[in-house]
């Protein structure tokens, strides 16, 4: 396209984090500034007898101390999807409250909010506040809360499903088909619970402008627009265009940042009522209890095949944990997020997926970094590697026959799923051959069995996925429950002097869209990257937005940025004509001007832009100005896919896995930034590693999460991992003007059930057909065992 | 309890809590923000500056622990407005995304460097584990590393 577009533009965000200048809200200070600690809960199902807070309020430095008492949020925070009831009833929708007034849900739910001079004395003070608790027995796992003898988490329903889902074809023509299979394989399966865990903790200031009568809330959210939105309009009913949300900086958010939480909230309920700004910042403690987890669904699942190994059918029940309380967009996550991608890349004509959705005595469960596709994805890798193992099929070839054909949306048509989705363009088996390559199967194989011979024991895993990102069509997700549009808003400022100052509702906290948008900007204009300058995470300073989740940055917030540049340049081909006294049907425009066509005759963009604003010798009944805002709704979801390849040896002794190579082969459409998209698939793969091998979030039976600090909980260091063979193929997506499909998850959707697939491989011989995540070596060595 | 410490090359001399961290220090007192706090466990590194020479995690030291003692922070690291050699490898590397772990992997990088001018793989990815990355899976890290070493040894 250009000069910049496709190549490795190194970032320009870069210089202020590596010089330790970035400005996360935890850096932010401001004057008068009070610090604030929270009382929360250590049980995790409890009565609330008492709180007193008076000891509390004569401590040093105290400001004030609020408990629920205070009439703090009485709404509570919403939450963003509703998914009713296959039945027709409606979603049950417990209130969030801000501070839990009658009874605790889950372990680290807040009771009180303590403000002080200095954190020190707020934290001090907290240890003042006294509440008496009537401990209650507690549920944590989502089959087990839907035990008819289970503890009721709302005990204003007679069980604890806050809904339940189902998608595909007809069960009973499912069941037959299974009935019917020349082999059928089975798993049963926990997705465990992960903390996501972006290396800041979550940080809000709020700060009350008495005079002004406005608020300004500074804020660790991939979602400033929709933070003010639903804070306004339903939290605590403020009028929104009183309060500026501010989200610079955020240090990594991976689903955690998107959602609504009740500390922003009651920060900025209280700032007002003490007149002066009140900061809370997370200790990753709290970010262990009080951050929305991800996944935690407990899986039963059938695949049927015929005689040559294709795919005749598959019926899966799941029971998958909401935790205390509705996070955000917690109901679309193992629902629309999750049963629409269970076609895979495969042609199954006949699927089912059932799902139901308690809730537990757990912090919420919401989307983490894939957020239902990882789940989706895990499933059918190994339901299908383990199906071809049964049937004596290698695990590639029995991809290939099931493949979806390629198509690319523009001559062939989209696929149409069994599973309401229709993807827009793919090459599966292209992903696969490349990766075979990259891996050299056939000597590998020759590899394993001499290693075997020798009790080395090494295997390969394959996983070849799709997801949904892109997200999404507003009036699709409006039927599927949602409560707002997910289109994208991009304005573009043409300054009169040339400079572009680029506005976007999209938010970047690590995926460079500073670096990214300018790229991509500057060639569609024809001028240099440093001309631009790209500006985000702040509602007064652009129009509206929808945040960054679902791989959707460039796919919608790029192409609503595409939107308005088009208007910059129709309307600068008038001004330019009117200049060049010339028809604007004769014009070209290339490298930032405006030619008449076979003549050397042209205006630069500079100069148009300087007409436009100094409208002297101008159009007639042309309006000033150039700078124009577009809202950009997605006609589908893309479809990124790929191939990920694992290679492990696992200690014959110890069970310890060893992950030595990873190949990721992705197709994210076209590419604007290979660097980038390279560093998105490495992050992505070490999480999706992480949750194979490492991570995983306990609860005990009582309630208590005992794996609530690095101490407990595994997350991959530098030596868990090998470099990540990265490669790409490209097939565009046919349906926004980027041609991106997106890159942000597919790491995370793809790597792990290549990871355990590889344990698997390497073990079969000993009888191993499956093994729990996570590969932990005792876990792995137990397995070697029966 | 009175401090002196010199920081980044100028003495600081400061009354103090005896409880309050180095790192509480840092971006409290002298509102040196570069400095980050990830977890409360000592285990993710973003807080790391050298003391003395020698990486230290600043959040495990008592301000008045490091009296008296010399102190290298991120805001250190360039000079005269020009980045340090490792700052640019990370930058030509891609060896950063959020950004926030990064002041801690810089300095965790200046001592790996400096105890082994020219390190393989291994003793990289050994000498960064005490370190978290949540955003790059360390992959691009570890190749700013390696560069940095190229630039510093040319
Ligand atoms: S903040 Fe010091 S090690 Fe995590
Ligand atoms: S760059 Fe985000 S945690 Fe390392």
């Amino acid at each position: 396209m250009g000069n910049y577009v496709g190549k490795p533009v190194k970032r320009r965000e870069d210089a202020r984090f590596l010089k330790g200048a970035g400005t996360y809200t935890d850096d932010i200070k401001l004057r008068k500034m009070t610090q604030s600690a929270f009382v929360r809960s250590p049980y995790a199902h409890a009565k609330i007898l008492n709180i007193d807070t008076s000891e509390a309020k004569k401590a040093e430095g105290v400001v004030a101390v609020f408990t629920a008492q205070d009439g703090c949020g009485e709404f509570g925070v919403p939450c963003g999807w509703q998914v009713d009831f296959k039945n027709g009833e409606t979603m049950r929708e417990p209130k969030h409250p801000l501070l839990a007034k009658d009874k605790i849900r889950h372990v680290g739910e807040a009771v009180a909010i303590v403000i002080a001079e200095s954190l020190e004395l707020a934290r001090d003070a907290a240890e003042l506040v006294s509440v008496d608790y009537e401990e209650l027995p507690a549920v944590t796992d989502p089959k087990k809360a839907m035990d008819k003898d289970a503890p009721l988490v709302h005990d204003d329903w007679k069980d604890n499903a806050a809904f339940d889902w189902c998608i595909g074809n007809d069960r009973a023509e499912v069941e037959a088909a299974l009935e019917k299979a020349h082999h059928v394989t089975e798993m049963e399966f926990r997705n465990q619970r992960l903390a996501p865990n972006a290396m800041e903790p979550r940080s809000y200031i709020a700060d009350y402008d008495v005079n002004g009568d406005k608020w300004t809330l500074y804020t660790s959210t991939q979602n400033p627009h929709l933070i003010r939105l639903l804070m306004c309009a339903f939290a605590l009913g403020i009028p929104e265009q009183k309060v500026r949300v501010v989200s610079k900086d955020v240090g990594g958010g991976f689903g955690s940042k998107v959602y609504h939480y009740t500390e922003e909230c009651l920060v900025t309920w209280a700032s007002k009522e003490i007149g002066r700004p009140v900061k809370w910042t997370s200790d990753r403690s709290e970010a262990f209890l009080t951050d929305a987890q991800g996944r935690d669904h407990v899986v039963k699942s059938k695949m049927g095949f015929d005689k040559d190994g294709k795919i005749v059918a598959h019926l899966t029940d799941e029971y998958c944990a909401m935790g205390a309380y509705l996070s955000t967009f917690a109901p679309a996550i193992p629902t629309y997020l999750h049963g629409t991608l269970f076609q895979g890349v495969y042609t199954t004509p006949l699927i089912h997926l059932n799902v139901t959705a308690p809730f537990t005595h757990t912090v919420p469960v919401d989307a983490y970094r894939g957020a239902g596709r990882p789940e989706a994805t895990y499933l059918l890798e190994r339901i299908v590697s383990k199906g071809a193992r049964e049937m004596g099929i290698d695990p590639t070839e029995i991809r290939f026959k099931n493949f979806i054909p390629p198509f690319d949306g523009v001559e062939q048509e989209g696929y149409q799923t069994q599973v309401a989705l229709q993807y827009d363009s793919g090459n599966y088996e292209g992903v696969l051959k490349k990766g075979l390559e990259m891996l050299g199967y056939e000597d590998f194989r020759k590899e394993q069995s001499e290693a075997r011979k020798n009790g080395k024991l090494i295997g390969v895993g394959f996983s070849t996925y799709i997801e949904g990102c892109g997200i999404a069509p507003s009036a699709v997700v409006g039927a599927l429950g949602a409560r707002a549009g997910l289109y994208e808003v991009g304005q573009v400022r043409v300054q009169p002097t040339g400079k572009v100052s680029v506005f976007t509702g999209s938010h970047s906290h690590g995926q460079g869209h500073e670096t990214v948008f300018a790229q991509f900007v500057a060639d569609k204009l024809g001028i240099p990257m440093d001309d631009i300058e790209i500006e985000h995470g702040d509602t007064d300073q652009v129009a509206f937005g929808m945040g960054t989740y679902g791989s959707r940055s460039l796919s919608v917030g790029g192409s609503a940025i595409m939107k308005s540049i088009d208007k910059i340049l129709e309307k600068g081909a008038k001004i330019a004509a009117h200049k060049l006294e010339a028809a604007e049907e004769d014009l070209d425009y290339a490298e930032g001007k405006w030619t008449v066509k076979g003549t050397d005759k042209s205006v630069s963009f500079g100069d148009v832009s300087l007409t436009a604003y100094v409208p002297h010798d101008y159009p007639e009944g042309l309006e000033p100005g150039l700078d124009f805002s577009s809202f950009y709704d997605p006609a589908n979801f893309t479809y990124p896919f790929g191939t990920h390849i694992a290679v492990v040896e696992v200690d014959a002794d110890t069970g310890r896995v060893m992950l030595n190579r990873f190949i990721a082969v992705d197709d994210v459409g076209n590419i604007m930034n290979p660097m980038i998209v390279d560093g998105q698939i490495h992050g992505g793969v070490a999480q999706g590693v992480g949750q194979a091998l490492l991570e995983e979030v306990v609860y005990d039976e009582g309630g208590q999460m005992i794996t609530g600090s690095y101490m407990d909980y595994a997350m991959p260091r530098a030596d868990d991992l090998p470099m990540i063979e990265t490669a790409n193929t490209v097939t565009p997506c046919p349906h926004n003007p980027l041609g991106v499909k997106g890159a942000g998850e597919a790491g995370t959707i793809g790597s792990t059930p290549a990871v355990v697939n590889a344990v698997v491989d390497a073990l079969a011989h000993l009888g191993v057909t499956d093994i729990q995540m996570p590969l932990k070596p005792q876990t792995v060595w137990k397995a070697m065992q029966n | 309890m009175k401090i002196s410490i010199r920081i980044n090359g100028k003495k600081h001399t400061d009354e103090v809590e005896p409880r309050i961290s180095l790192t509480h220090y840092l971006r409290e007192t002298l509102d040196m923000t570069g400095t980050h706090i990830g977890c409360d466990t000592s285990a993710c590194g973003a807080c790391t500056v050298t003391l003395n020479g020698d990486a230290v995690k600043s959040c495990t030291l008592l301000a008045v622990q490091a009296d008296g003692a010399e102190v290298t922070t991120i805001e250190g690291m360039a000079k005269n407005g020009e980045m340090h050699p490792i700052q640019q490898a990370f930058k030509e590397k891609h060896g950063l995304q959020c950004g926030f772990c990064t002041p801690g992997m810089v300095m965790v990088a200046a001592d790996i460097l400096k105890h082994t001018p020219n390190p393989s793989e291994e003793d990289i990815r050994h000498g960064l584990k005490g370190n978290f990355c949540r955003c790059t899976g360390y992959h691009n890290i570890i190749k700013s590393i390696q560069h940095a070493a190229e630039l510093i040894n040319k």
